[in-house]
């Protein structure tokens, strides 16, 4: 199994189902659609257009806390899968966006800003 | 056929000193009296959950504190919606004869009981645990997250969310139980504090103590006649991240179900109870459940459509915003305000035709929802 941000590791992964074609971020042992067993584990290329946005000014632990404000956003991925993530707090939904990686309390994050093209 | 036939509701805010039990003990009598029954008429307990005294049978717990001996009891999960899916599961079950008279309880004191911290974060674990939670989101976030995109696809501005918590404040300003009662404006929402935007303090409702409770029954007790027509539910997904589209968060889904369940069209609706945990929630439910076209549940505030005098009075106790939120009681108390109302016992509050009802809850991130129609019968 690939190993991701949610490992630790630079890279957003998702699954691709060889049976229907289905696409999926959510780690499963099986198809979220179809059923069919053991999607094929792939790589995002981390880019994407934003689809929502949440500035939070309140946090609810202490090290969460040392950050506010941050933005979780979420973003609909260039691969048609969504995920959530962080970005420049400066955000619009409709922007194009490019992932990189941040630190957040003690975890490596996928973190979103503008696409410089 | 089942019916409604006592309330009981504590008022909402602190109260200190009493537990998650307390509580209960407290709705639960008070739902009994009005039901005139005697705690040995009680054959069935239906209860909710509570973040401050987790347990795996509270059911029982419940009964055994309370001192009772049920032929059916046991605890029931669906987030915000458990009030309604437990009066769902308690309508089903008077109806199969499992039951007389179920027990429809809960409380929590979940402002006194712990820190707001440890409620919030309590709270943020309906997000998905690897993929969202590591991103420090809270409910209030994951609700600005919809309120985002909600607001960019029809239009709907912050001013316009705000007219939802003012409306709920002038409910509760009426009603002696309610945790806020000062009157509040426009553009006391606007100015408060951001919590996670667009969402502000006063588009959040608060967290409180408190406790709800009612009897569902197989036939009347007495005079107050309040019947369930029919109940139906949909669940579409359960984190931010895999709500399927914001046309159909499977509060229409629900509703559907349920005019096909009781033949009532939502049309009918003289009186509407509607979950409300931030100002988006209360919006969006309105909207996609009919009583208002897309984008225009905010204008129909300001017309006064909501109002305790209008076509279709909305929460006329305060709601979650105003009235409080104390977990799986706060949507309780859309309910008892709602047969109060059917039963024209609602006081200062009392609207002039509330005879027949639409209530609707959602739990999660508008993942879980379930919808009901009562009609009063005289």
């Amino acid at each position: 199994m690939s190993g991701d941000w949610t490992r630790g590791e630079e890279a957003i992964v998702y699954q691709s189902c060889a049976a229907c074609g289905s696409r999926q971020y959510f780690r499963r042992s099986f198809c979220v659609a179809c059923g069919a067993p053991d999607p094929e584990d792939k790589h995002a290329s981390g880019e994407g257009v934003v689809y929502a946005t949440s500035l939070v000014v309140r946090a609810a632990t202490p090290e969460a806390r040392a950050h506010v404000p941050y933005n979780i956003i979420l973003v609909d991925t260039a691969e048609g899968f969504r995920m959530m993530a962080h970005g420049d707090n400066d955000l619009e939904i409709g922007d194009r966006v490019t992932a990189r990686y941040a630190r957040f309390t003690d975890r490596l994050i996928p973190y979103f800003t503008r696409t410089t093209s | 056929m089942s019916f409604i036939t006592g309330v009981g509701l504590t008022s909402f805010g602190r109260h200190e000193g009493s537990s998650t039990l307390d509580l209960m003990s407290k709705a639960a009598e008070l739902a009994i009296s009005d039901a005139g029954l005697k705690r040995a008429d009680i054959d069935g307990v239906l209860c909710g959950y509570s973040t401050v005294q987790p347990h795996i049978m509270l059911a029982t717990v419940f009964a055994e504190h309370f001192g009772i001996r049920p032929s059916y009891a046991h605890a029931v999960q669906v987030g915000g919606a458990t009030g309604l899916a437990m009066t769902m599961l308690a309508h089903t079950i008077v109806e199969a004869d499992l039951a007389r008279h179920v027990l429809v309880v809960s409380g929590e004191n979940r402002l006194t009981g712990q820190s707001r911290d440890a409620a919030i974060q309590a709270l943020a674990q309906v997000g998905h645990p690897e993929y969202e939670m590591p991103l420090g989101p809270t409910i209030p976030a994951y609700y600005g997250l919809v309120a985002s995109r909600y607001m960019h696809e029809y239009g709907v501005t912050q001013e316009d969310l705000a007219e939802f918590a003012v409306l709920m404040r002038n409910n509760a300003a009426d009603h002696p139980g309610a945790q806020f009662r000062d009157r509040i404006t426009v553009a006391d929402v606007m100015n408060s504090k951001p919590v996670a935007l667009p969402l502000k303090l006063l588009d959040c409702c608060p967290v409180s103590d408190g406790g709800a409770a009612f009897v569902v029954s197989r036939e009347r007790t007495g005079e107050n006649g309040v019947r369930v027509r029919g109940c139906a539910q949909a669940h579409t997904h359960q984190y931010v991240t895999t709500i399927p589209h914001f046309d159909a968060m499977g509060a229409a889904m629900s509703l559907k179900r349920t005019s096909a369940a009781s033949g009532i069209e939502i049309g009918d609706v003289r009186y509407a109870g509607i979950y409300d945990s931030f100002t988006i929630t209360l919006a969006m439910l309105l909207e996609e459940l009919g009583l208002a076209a897309r984008g225009e549940a905010a204008a129909r505030v300001r017309s006064g459509h909501f109002s305790r005098d209008g076509a279709v009075p909305l929460n006329t106790h305060g709601g979650l915003l105003s009235y409080g939120h104390c977990g799986v009681g706060g949507a309780m108390a859309h309910l008892v305000e709602t047969q109060l109302q059917m039963t024209g016992r609602a006081g200062n509050r009392q609207v002039k035709d509330a005879s027949i009802a639409l209530l609707h809850g959602d739990g999660g991130v508008l993942s879980s929802h379930v919808s009901m129609f009562l009609e009063r019968v005289r």
